[in-house]
């Protein structure tokens, strides 16, 4: 006897939430709260000690914050998720649990400039060495390979061009290397892409994007997909061995296929210290609930907006993968049919100058640096999110001087087509 | 039974129609996942006897350890064995000689004997391997859901306020457990590894 699943759009509204026990709110509360009574010495000693489930203290956990996760866990496929202060918090959390000083990690050329510049500096301060590969050839991931190496990075789909990751490819060369894939699955959201179903063992978001929606709230994410095996050949200490934190319990053999998500909560997350305000969870969990109505909308202006780029004389290239003719196309067919998603760059024939006169034309559009936003956003990669790059680093990430970045809203398309028609034309 | 990957409703019947867990392999070390285990089914209403031949004479949780199965003296409903999985195959032969026999064989997160529990089912008792009782009742519950994990159930039903001793409702919709859950394609690959 099987029951009939629920599908995406119903787990989007109801995954993780229920009727609150005392007052039968519907909604689910905000619980602005640090802390959380103990029943008694004994349950205190239960929560502390990891035996019992339930809530200490709102930089371990809270309420509000635990429904946003198992939303999204739920819209990855995942077994677990925590909930951070932000996209990069997550990312911290997650390789601290994996890497030790002198460790290695293998990260895609192609991402976020705010990554590139935390694996460049931020990390190697830890002693957390970033090896770059590219994510159009996995082979060259596979050369990068050494016994010193801990976890793969990539983004689904890559920031800033759009292009899109053959996630598949880059998963089986973690798999031959045992070391866990987490792919950044920002820019597609789980109603697009879900990484998970590609082979990924761990799904990072910066929730401050398309998944909380509406541009007014950071957050981030951690998934744990419960497919990797941490205790085989003991790379992974942190899970595998006896935690003195916690009086020597051993991670994975106490919670199993969620072991990932508990390490980055009760070893990140407690005493690393980046937790997210319940009220931000609350925005992001209410920004969730019409994702798949949002990202459908995003998905049809941002062809609209391309397809009109791509038939205007002022401009020289339209990256868009969603285009027939795009050198991603195909990846974008298998990967993300139902959208390529809603960032874009493209270039103009009259270079930087025109890049820069178009920004400040531009009536509808915001020049702000973030995506996934309700409303459309413009910014000029090479001048701000990707500025701390070198030349030769900027046009390998795909952040060239004369290339314009959009993040495609969901007002009307023609008042988007024809703000960039008055902007390119004036 | 497909061992690789169970319907809730099967976990759901077991945990709702047992009431004696005996638990081989109980340990007295608060660090254990026995020890969770054991203590999390006691305070949700299991009556819970701990089996372990070298805690003889002392107390888990107030419940006397017993040296074996044959030991405990009166029918229990489910055996949970707490061991690897190249020491289940005496267990469940100890089990098979019990009268009345126990309704489940329950197999512990990382253990799996598929000819052990072959054996159990041609006598009738239900299975479940590389499982765990505790996360699985806290799963069905919601009660996980504290933890940030997926329980892939859904409710619109006034959550309950867990106390001492009470039941929780595992009547909740099932939201996955196919093919495709990551979880049981882990369990699976574990399963393969080894």
């Amino acid at each position: 006897m099987t029951d009939r699943l629920p599908g995406f759009s119903t787990l989007a509204v109801h995954a993780g939430a229920q009727p609150d026990p005392t007052t039968g709110a519907r909604a689910t509360p905000i619980y602005q709260t640090t802390s959380f009574v103990f029943n008694d010495a004994d349950h205190a000693a239960s929560l502390f000690g990891l035996q019992a489930f339930g809530n200490i203290y709102t930089r371990i956990g809270n309420p509000t914050q635990a429904v946003l996760e198992e939303r999204i866990a739920a819209l990855e496929g995942g077994t677990a998720a925590l909930a951070v202060a932000s996209g990069h918090a997550a990312q911290v959390v997650v390789l601290q649990q994996l890497l030790m000083p002198g460790d290695e990690f293998i990260a895609a050329r192609k991402l976020y400039g705010g990554s590139i510049n935390q694996f460049s500096h931020a990390f190697k301060s830890f002693g957390w060495n970033v090896v770059w590969a590219d994510p159009d050839d996995a082979g060259s991931f596979e050369r990068a390979v050494t016994p010193h190496t801990k976890a793969i990075f990539i983004e689904s789909i890559a920031n800033p061009a759009g292009s899109i990751t053959d996630i598949e490819a880059i998963a089986a060369v973690a798999r031959k290397a045992g070391v866990p894939l987490i792919v950044d699955n920002t820019l597609a959201t789980p109603y697009l892409i879900r990484p998970i179903d590609h082979g990924a063992d761990i799904v990072v978001h910066s929730l401050t994007k398309f998944l909380g929606g509406h541009g007014n709230s950071l957050g981030g994410v951690i998934v744990d997909a419960g497919t990797f095996d941490w205790s085989k050949d003991n790379k992974y200490p942190m899970l595998s061995e006896p935690r003195p934190e916690y009086h020597g319990i051993r991670i994975q053999e106490t919670f199993g296929n969620f072991a990932f998500a508990i390490a980055c909560r009760v070893l990140g997350l407690r005493d690393l210290g980046p937790a997210i305000s319940p009220f931000n969870a609350f925005m992001i969990l209410t920004g969730i609930e019409t994702l798949p109505l949002r990202m459908a909308k995003h998905c049809e202006n941002a062809r609209a907006v391309a397809e009109f780029l791509s038939g205007h004389p002022a401009v020289a290239a339209v990256n868009y993968s969603g285009l027939a003719g795009n050198p991603y196309n195909n990846l974008a067919r298998k990967y993300a049919p139902k959208g390529a998603g809603a960032v874009f760059t493209f270039s103009l024939k009259g270079g930087y100058e025109a890049g820069v006169n178009l920004v400040s034309n531009l009536k509808l559009f915001s020049h702000l640096a973030n995506v996934g936003d309700t409303r459309s956003l413009v910014i000029h990669p090479a001048s701000t999110t990707h500025s701390q790059l070198d030349d030769a680093a900027k046009v390998k990430s795909g952040a060239a001087p004369d290339v314009v970045r959009l993040s495609i809203g969901i007002e009307d398309k023609e008042d988007l087509i024809a703000d960039l028609e008055q902007a390119l034309g004036a | 039974m497909n061992h690789d990957n169970y319907d809730d409703n099967y976990i759901r019947g077991i945990l709702n129609n047992v009431k004696s867990i005996a638990m081989v392999g109980a340990s007295p070390v608060n660090v254990r996942p026995s020890y969770f285990a054991f203590k999390y089914l006691a305070q949700r209403g299991y009556d819970m006897i701990p089996v372990n031949p070298g805690h003889v004479g002392k107390n888990l949780l107030d419940k006397p350890f017993v040296a074996s199965l044959a030991d405990i003296g009166r029918p229990v409903d489910m055996v949970d064995i707490f061991r690897n999985s190249t020491h289940i195959m005496p267990v469940v032969e100890e089990a098979l000689r019990l009268d009345p026999l126990p309704k489940v064989i329950w197999m512990q997160l990382g253990a799996r004997d598929d000819a052990a529990a072959a054996r159990a089912e041609a006598a009738g008792i239900k299975v479940v391997m590389n499982r765990c009782p505790k996360i699985e009742y806290g799963r069905l519950s919601s009660e996980i859901s504290w933890m940030g994990v997926n329980s892939r159930t859904l409710s619109s039903k006034r959550a309950p306020m867990p106390t001492q001793g009470m039941r929780l409702s595992l009547n909740r919709t099932s939201v996955g457990g196919g093919e495709t859950a990551a979880s049981d394609r882990a369990a699976k690959n574990k399963t393969d590894v080894t």
